[in-house]
Order: C-alpha cells, then sequence, then structure tokens
C-alpha cells in the first residue's frame, strides 16, 4: 500500500505588500498596473527608493506593541490577524497548541542592530547605552514569536532562513508539518523588513545590483533591456493551510491547494544563479505534483531585475517550458513591488491566486524595450492577458548562497 | 529641582513606555506596577531613560526605589541636586 501524504489547502490569506493591504486592493493593482515603489530616506545613504508598506499597524498593535516589537514582528501580527479573520475560523476554539507559525525570513536583526549602534554612536559608542530589548529583537525567531504572543498561540512558531526563496519555504515546511500531523493549523508565508537596515541597499549598491531610475515606479523592470538592478522593498504574506479533510469539515474557502514543491541548492556560488540547477528544481516540484510543464498555467518568475540573474533564470525556464506549453502564460510580481525578500515568494503567488478565478494573468510591468535574452514565450508583458483556463500556479523564488524553491499550487477540485 | 518636578520627569518617561496607558489618575503613593500594565523590560526602560535623558545611574540594588511616583522623587530628586539640576 502507498503512502498517501494529506492534501493541503490555502484557506485564508492576509498580506500587506507597497501597493496594498489585502488581497482585493494588491491584485486589483496588479492588474491596474500600479506599482507602490517611492522615494525612500536610508540612513548614511539619503534618498533612494523602495516598496514601503503602508497598513495601519494600530488595527492589531497596541503602540507599546509596536514601541517594543519590531517591524517584522508588526507586519507578522497584522498579516496574521487578516488571514485568521479571512479563514472564518472559530479561533476561540482551537487549540492553541495546535497552532503552528511558520514564517519565511532573508535576514533578521539587521534592522534592530543597526538601530542599536545608531543609538550608542550618540554616547561615544558606551555600550551601557545599550537597550535591552536588543535581544529578544533580534532572535531569528521573532517575527514568528511576535504573533504567538499575539495570538496567544501555544504550538510551534519559528521562522527558516532561506534567503529570498524563504517565503515559499514557510508554506512548504507547514504543509510538510501538517502532513506529519504536528500541527492541525498553519499560519505560515514569509515577512521582510528590509528597508529598515542601510546594509542591505549598501551591499546591492557595492554589487552593482541596486536598482536606480527617474521614476521610482518604473525603477523595478525585470526583463528589460535597461533594467539595472533590485529595489529593495518590506512586505508580508501569511496564509493559513489546513489538511483538506479539517477545511472541508468546518465549510471553509479554498484559495487553492499545495499540488507540489521543491527546494535544491546550487552549490555553485555565494551570489550567482545556477540556471542548470534551477530548472532541475522546477522539474522536481513537476514530478512532485505529479504534473507535466505544459498543465502548468501561469509561472511567476523570481526574476529581480539583475542584468545577469532575469537571463539565467530565463534560461531554467525556457529549458523546462520552453517547447509544447502554448498554455503556459509566464509573469513577474517584483516589477509592481520590488523584491520583498523574504516576503517575496509568498507576495508572489498571492497576487496570482485569483486568477484561478478570473482567469487574467496580471503582466510584468515595466517593460519599454524587452531584452532579447529575456524573450520567453509566454512571457505577459505590460497588460493582463485572459486566459481560457488556470488550473495550476507555478511559484519561483530563489535566493542566495544558491538556494532555490518552486511552489506549486493547484485549483482545488473535490 | 522640586519632588514634584522630578515626579513629572518619571511621568513623562513613563508616558513614552507605555503610551496606551491612561496617566492622569495615578496615585503617587502606590506602586506603579498595582496602576498600570508595567513588567520588568519597562522598569529597565526607565532606568535606561533617566541614564540617556538625565544622566542619572540607578544601580540594580536601587530598583525597589522605583516602585512608586513618590518613592522615585524621594530616590531620584537628591541625584538631580547632585547634578546640580
Amino acid at each position: 500500500m502507498s503512502f498517501q501524504p494529506a492534501r493541503i489547502v490555502i484557506t485564508g490569506i492576509g498580506l500587506t505588500a507597497p501597493n496594498g493591504n489585502s488581497l482585493s486592493e494588491f491584485r486589483q493593482n496588479l492588474l491596474a498596473g500600479v506599482a507602490g515603489v517611492e522615494p525612500f530616506d536610508v540612513r548614511y545613504m539619503g534618498r533612494l527608493i523602495a516598496g514601503v508598506c503602508h497598513y495601519d499597524p494600530l488595527r492589531y498593535q497596541t503602540r507599546k506593541g509596536l514601541r517594543v516589537g519590531t517591524r517584522a514582528g508588526s507586519i507578522s501580527i497584522y498579516c496574521a490577524h487578516e488571514a485568521l479573520k479571512d479563514s472564518g475560523l472559530a479561533f476561540d476554539a482551537m487549540p492553541k497548541d495546535r497552532v503552528g507559525i511558520y514564517l519565511g525570513c532573508t535576514e533578521h536583526g539587521n534592522v534592530e542592530t543597526e538601530n542599536e549602534i545608531y543609538a550608542i554612536s550618540k554616547f561615544n559608542y558606551d555600550t551601557k547605552y545599550w537597550s535591552h530589548y536588543h535581544n529578544p529583537r533580534t532572535v531569528a525567531n521573532n517575527p514568528a514569536g511576535e504573533i504567538s504572543l499575539a495570538l496567544g498561540i501555544t504550538g510551534p512558531a519559528y521562522t527558516i532562513g532561506a534567503a529570498c526563496a524563504a517565503g515559499n519555504l514557510g508554506l512548504i515546511h507547514a504543509a510538510q508539518m501538517l502532513r506529519l500531523g504536528e500541527v492541525d493549523f498553519a499560519f505560515c508565508g514569509g515577512v521582510s523588513e528590509s528597508i529598515h537596515t542601510f546594509g542591505i541597499f549598501a551591499g546591492f549598491k557595492s554589487q552593482g545590483a541596486l536598482a536606480t531610475h527617474a521614476d521610482p515606479k518604473k525603477a523595478s523592470r525585470p526583463f528589460d533591456k535597461a533594467r539595472n538592478g533590485i529595489v529593495v522593498s518590506e512586505g508580508g504574506c501569511i496564509y493559513t493551510l489546513e489538511r483538506l479533510d479539517d477545511a472541508l469539515a468546518r465549510g471553509a474557502r479554498i484559495y487553492g491547494e499545495i499540488a507540489g514543491y521543491c527546494v535544491n541548492s546550487d552549490a555553485s556560488d555565494y551570489v550567482l544563479p545556477n540556471p542548470g540547477r534551477q530548472a532541475e528544481c522546477v522539474r522536481k516540484a513537476l514530478v512532485n505534483a505529479r504534473l507535466k510543464a505544459d498543465e502548468i498555467h501561469i509561472v511567476n518568475t523570481h526574476a529581480t531585475a539583475t542584468p545577469q540573474g532575469d537571463i539565467q533564470e530565463c534560461e531554467a525556464i525556457r529549458a523546462v517550458f520552453g517547447q509544447g506549453c502554448p498554455e503556459t502564460s509566464i509573469n513577474n510580481t517584483k516589477s509592481y513591488i520590488g523584491h520583498c525578500m523574504g516576503a517575496a515568494g509568498a507576495l508572489e503567488l498571492a497576487g496570482n491566486l485569483p486568477s484561478f478565478d478570473d482567469l487574467v494573468v496580471h503582466p510584468t510591468i515595466n517593460v519599454d524595450d524587452l531584452d532579447p535574452l529575456c524573450a520567453i514565450d509566454g512571457l505577459v508583458l505590460n497588460q493582463p492577458r485572459k486566459v481560457a483556463r488556470v488550473d495550476a500556479i507555478l511559484n519561483n523564488s530563489f535566493g542566495m548562497l544558491g538556494i532555490n524553491s518552486t511552489l506549486i499550487v493547484k485549483r482545488f477540485a473535490a | 529641582m522640586t519632588k514634584d518636578a522630578c515626579k513629572q520627569i518619571v511621568l513623562d518617561i513613563i508616558a513614552d513606555i507605555a503610551p496606551d496607558e491612561d496617566l492622569s489618575n495615578l496615585k503617587p503613593d502606590v506602586r506603579l506596577r498595582d496602576q498600570m500594565q508595567l513588567d520588568s523590560m519597562d522598569f529597565l526602560d526607565i532606568v535606561m531613560e533617566l541614564r540617556k535623558q538625565h544622566g542619572i545611574e540607578v544601580p540594580e540594588a536601587d530598583y525597589i526605589h522605583l516602585a512608586s511616583l513618590d518613592s522615585c522623587a524621594d530616590y531620584l530628586t537628591p541625584k538631580f541636586e547632585a547634578l546640580g539640576k
């Protein structure tokens, strides 16, 4: 008898993106071509551009909670509350030790450490002025822990460090934990407070990978010939995941079913992507999902608008979807919101999920002059595309140190 | 530095630390913890802000003197005066 893992479904979504604070607002702006990048002051570096979230933090937090906690924690609390509300779960009746929180993070703690160093610089670097909140703010599990405190969740709550692949990994790990029976209900996804650390901007600038453009909304332009790097953004997206039987038993709305996934590693370079390993990741995810390439109707690319990285991902996609996939549309969500780092994979998937219902694929915007090396079949450029069907969405998220993740979500069918 | 002025300094610090609290009815002779939500990290905040804003050090053994507004004033006023404030 072969093992049949439990089917896992998405039943709630809460998010904040630079261009929307709910799935409906986010989706509306993706279809209307509204980007969310704006001028942003960065310590030591002056006025740059970034993707900034404008959710109301006091909707679910006290002012003291905001003061004590972190930006990532605040984003997480907002998204978790929104996801829970969206799920319709009777949370009071839910045993809190059977709830898990699994959040992907690109990094955590840089913001808080930089803030403390800046603060003690005003006191001649005397460490007696260093905050007693530094350690609880910088522990890697902080964003997940802040949710557990806010919602009284006593099950496992931790983060998964996976560079910019982390958002996908939050969902993948949650699905695994649900299948193992470790928890009965999971909050999962990704979060990023990256714009509040100058280090990430300075690092990308030193690497020659920080986007610039006179018009911030045009700055994030994957696949365009004139692309010149990454727009750093903050954001969060948290899903509620459940085993199908539990979701059906309570009559939950189902956004989609986790069909399959793969996580692998390049083992080749600190920062340069490896198209061969990326293609392998996508292929393994297809096998895991028991789907063929031509059964994928939307591919959300990871492409961050670096000159080399976009070409390499296109090479990987061409290798898998280049032939015999006439119904596969390919898009990119970072062109609207920049790179939301740990939240990127989770947010970009969310932006595409409504396609199951409206059969519209949001485009990659800001492509004025398509780079021929990025001209892959199925690329949706600048205008939304109405399609005949959307039964499976494949979401790529890749990260530094060569971590690749592919997550496939399919339309729920009983 | 009068004791009332000292209490106001402590109140201003508490207002920053606990911005959701209504401080208008705080009784000066009652322990702060018995009248509002203040945990041990908040008390460390009071100590830190006294250090940062006013250059006053409160050794750990003396934290007990920060229990109420009155005890704060009794303990801190001489320290402010010693600094010429």
